[in-house]
């Protein structure tokens, strides 16, 4: 099926569009940007804002309590001495990767649906790895002392471990959050241009013009716009494979049953990219719902969104398939006896809760009436996002809790620190994502701009 | 519609680009300079003290050894703190009536210690012995520099861990004989390395850089 949403009819029977026609190049930018010019702070708004906000201060709370007392209120011990913290970073690096490859890897392949969602979708990444970056911090103990990681020239002659995973962690979780920095706001400027252009208040003007680094639309303006969008693309392309390889290489260096297994890049990097997809409809659909935007984000987005991660969550299936293979198959006992363990051992609630979430739920994807329904792709998403968090809760702690040795096994149970610094970093994400929506067109206006230029173009021939 | 900015603006933007790049490289440097600087480390800076103590007359002009008050630098992680009783032996006899000196009778008449201000103290976390150090040819002034040039006690090093690793990581630059561990004149012959090297071997120094050879 041709990906561009081209066209309208097909055996007669209509098709979604990726824009609803009716739209010109004036309706687009007047709708995208009245939502944070002229529509003001809606109640709505204020409501969702301040129970973002609120967990927002749960979590710090909970990071004061933990600098003040340690890492001791979690219920780490050893053998379990990652845990939550782990846990939640890699969950939230995951659901970063949707925003890279949509504005990526789908720009590289010409993928037109990508462009009413790329927008927030990058900057759910950026607020993600925000999160995912708090808990390594956090787990530090000594968090103001996290510079250690880096090279730099000291007084110590300390220089990091370079056969250390954590180490590339660092450089591979840095550069990730600095490109897609640049690449969310390089997509930016000539939006904030139309914002500063649009607003009447003196001091939007002033702000919006700052950020717009006197974009005024110039050919020569758009050729290098065109230039750095492609390059950074460029950029960002392999870090959508590689930022979750060197993540899962935390785990697969290391000699634990359960981590030190070959599958693991290919197998966390499809995870990821399910989970955020589930994230990015998590997300868009009370957008659309709320903003009125169901032209612009359209059934057809859905439905694409809803094909992604039924694809990746199968590529996850397997990989639960070849760990369970793979530990009969080795005929290494310890292997054998961690999936045991897994299925049956303490936690196994937890194993096939996360079985039910990723595998068995996400199958009605198969059904086209499912995903055309608004509702039931919300709660797959749901569903799909706490499966990855089970996922990697099974990886790390039912790995740990069992290892070789029996006199270290022991059992690890979250404390309300825990849940609160989890739950705190979900307030985090909301609280900019709310700000985001407040104050950055969600949708890249300039691309769907373009896209009414082409979809005319189309429907006129 | 009017223009939102001055023209100037043009230039403050371009040249803030620039400027950015100074300003936190200009951060990084002084920051490196600051954790260098006598003023965070203390080096070379003298400590105020009960009694003004000189090393340079004692250590230097008179030559007493430095075993005669640091007793247990030989046998011990802490080379000693000489009590009242070490300043009496000579102090009964000579300056009795000095002005200077009536911290210590004071503290022998009153039967409590002088509380000297540690110049060279390591932090909790740092495994430190003495007597490994002196009984394998470590000169007391190869740490404590020119101590008999000290009419105030300073700091000579700055006691990072870069001025540690720096010893431990090649002994042979600054290794000496035994025989002139507590000379606080020796100065290293031109063939340092060379003399260095033959003693690394002799002594059978190990070059000892784990992380828990100090921090155990």
């Amino acid at each position: 099926m041709d990906p561009e949403g081209s066209q309208n009819t097909l055996g007669g029977q209509r098709q979604d569009l990726i824009l609803e026609p009716g739209h010109t190049l004036a309706t687009v930018t007047d709708k995208i940007s009245s939502i944070v010019l002229t529509r003001g702070t809606t109640k709505g708004w204020m409501l969702g804002f301040g129970a973002a906000f609120s967990l927002l201060m749960l979590f710090n709370v909970a990071v004061a309590y933990l600098l003040v007392k340690g890492v001791g209120i979690w219920g780490i011990n050893i053998p379990i001495g990652w845990a939550f913290a782990i846990t939640n970073f890699v969950w939230w690096i995951g659901i970063g990767h949707a925003g890279t490859l949509i504005s990526a890897i789908l720009l590289l392949l010409h993928q037109k649906w990508r462009t009413s969602i790329n927008r927030f979708a990058e900057a759910m990444t950026l607020f993600a790895v925000a999160c995912a970056g708090m808990f390594p911090l956090l787990h530090m103990g000594r968090p103001w002392l996290f510079f250690y990681m880096t090279p730099y020239p000291n007084p110590m002659w300390m220089w990091p471990q370079f056969r250390s995973p954590l180490v590339w962690d660092v450089f591979a979780v840095s550069t990730y959050a600095t490109v897609s920095l640049l690449f969310w706001f390089v997509g930016l400027i000539p939006d904030l241009a139309t914002l500063r252009d649009r607003a009447r208040n003196r001091a939007a003007q002033i702000v919006y013009g700052v950020l717009a680094m006197g974009w005024r639309g110039s050919a020569v303006h758009w050729s290098r716009y065109e230039t750095a969008s492609l390059l950074l693309a460029g950029l960002a392309t392999p870090l959508v494979v590689s930022v979750h390889t060197v993540v899962s290489f935390d785990f697969s260096i290391a000699l634990v049953p359960g981590w030190h297994s070959t599958i693991f890049p290919p197998y966390f990097v499809a995870g990821a990219i399910y989970s955020g997809f589930a994230m990015v409809l998590t997300l868009a659909i009370p957008i659309r719902k709320y903003y009125k935007l169901e032209d612009l984000i359209t059934m057809r987005h859905l439905d694409l969104m809803g094909k992604v991660m039924l694809a990746t969550g199968l590529i996850v299936a397997y990989g639960y398939m070849m760990e369970t293979f793979i530990a009969f198959y080795s005929g290494n006992s310890f292997d054998r006896y961690m999936i045991m363990n897994r299925m049956a051992g303490p936690y196994k609630y937890v194993y096939w809760l996360l079985i039910l979430c990723n595998i068995v739920i996400p199958q009605s994807l198969w059904s086209k009436k499912v995903r055309r329904s608004v509702l039931g792709l919300f709660i797959i998403s749901l569903v799909v996002n706490v499966g990855m968090w089970l996922e990697r809760f099974v990886i790390i702690v039912v790995s740990l809790h069992r290892e070789y040795v029996p006199s270290k096994w022991d059992m690890y149970y979250p404390t309300r620190w825990d849940w609160a610094t989890y739950v705190g970093t979900i307030g985090l994400f909301l609280t900019l994502f709310y700000l985001f929506l407040r104050f950055v067109p969600m949708i890249s206006i300039v691309e769907v701009r373009s896209l009414v230029h082409e979809t005319e173009k189309e429907q006129g021939s | 519609m009017p223009q939102i900015f001055h023209h100037s603006t043009n230039f403050i933007s371009r040249m803030s680009i620039y400027g950015a790049v100074l300003i936190i490289g200009g951060l990084g440097y002084a920051l490196y300079a600051i954790a260098l600087s006598p003023w965070y480390t203390e080096q070379n800076v003298a400590r105020e003290q009960p009694v003004p103590f000189s090393h340079r007359h004692h250590a230097g002009e008179l030559g007493i050894d430095c075993r005669y008050c640091h007793t247990s630098v030989e046998k011990s992680s802490f080379a000693g703190l000489p009590p009242t009783h070490t300043c009496m032996s000579c102090h009964s006899q000579i300056w009795t009536n000095a002005g200077m000196l009536e911290p210590v009778r004071a503290s022998y008449r009153d039967d409590v210690s002088l509380s000297w201000t540690r110049v060279n103290a390591l932090p909790d976390f740092v495994y430190f012995d003495h007597s490994i150090h002196v009984n394998k040819g470590v000169g007391c002034t190869t740490c404590h520099g020119p101590i008999a040039e000290m009419p105030l006690t300073y700091r000579a090093g700055t006691l990072y861990m870069s001025w540690c690793l720096d010893c431990h990581r090649q002994p042979e630059k600054y290794v000496r004989p035994k025989s002139e561990v507590f000379n606080p004149y020796y100065k290293p012959p031109a063939n340092q390395l060379q003399l260095g090297k033959q003693l690394v071997k002799e002594y059978k120094i190990q070059s000892l850089q784990n992380c828990s050879t100090c921090h155990r």
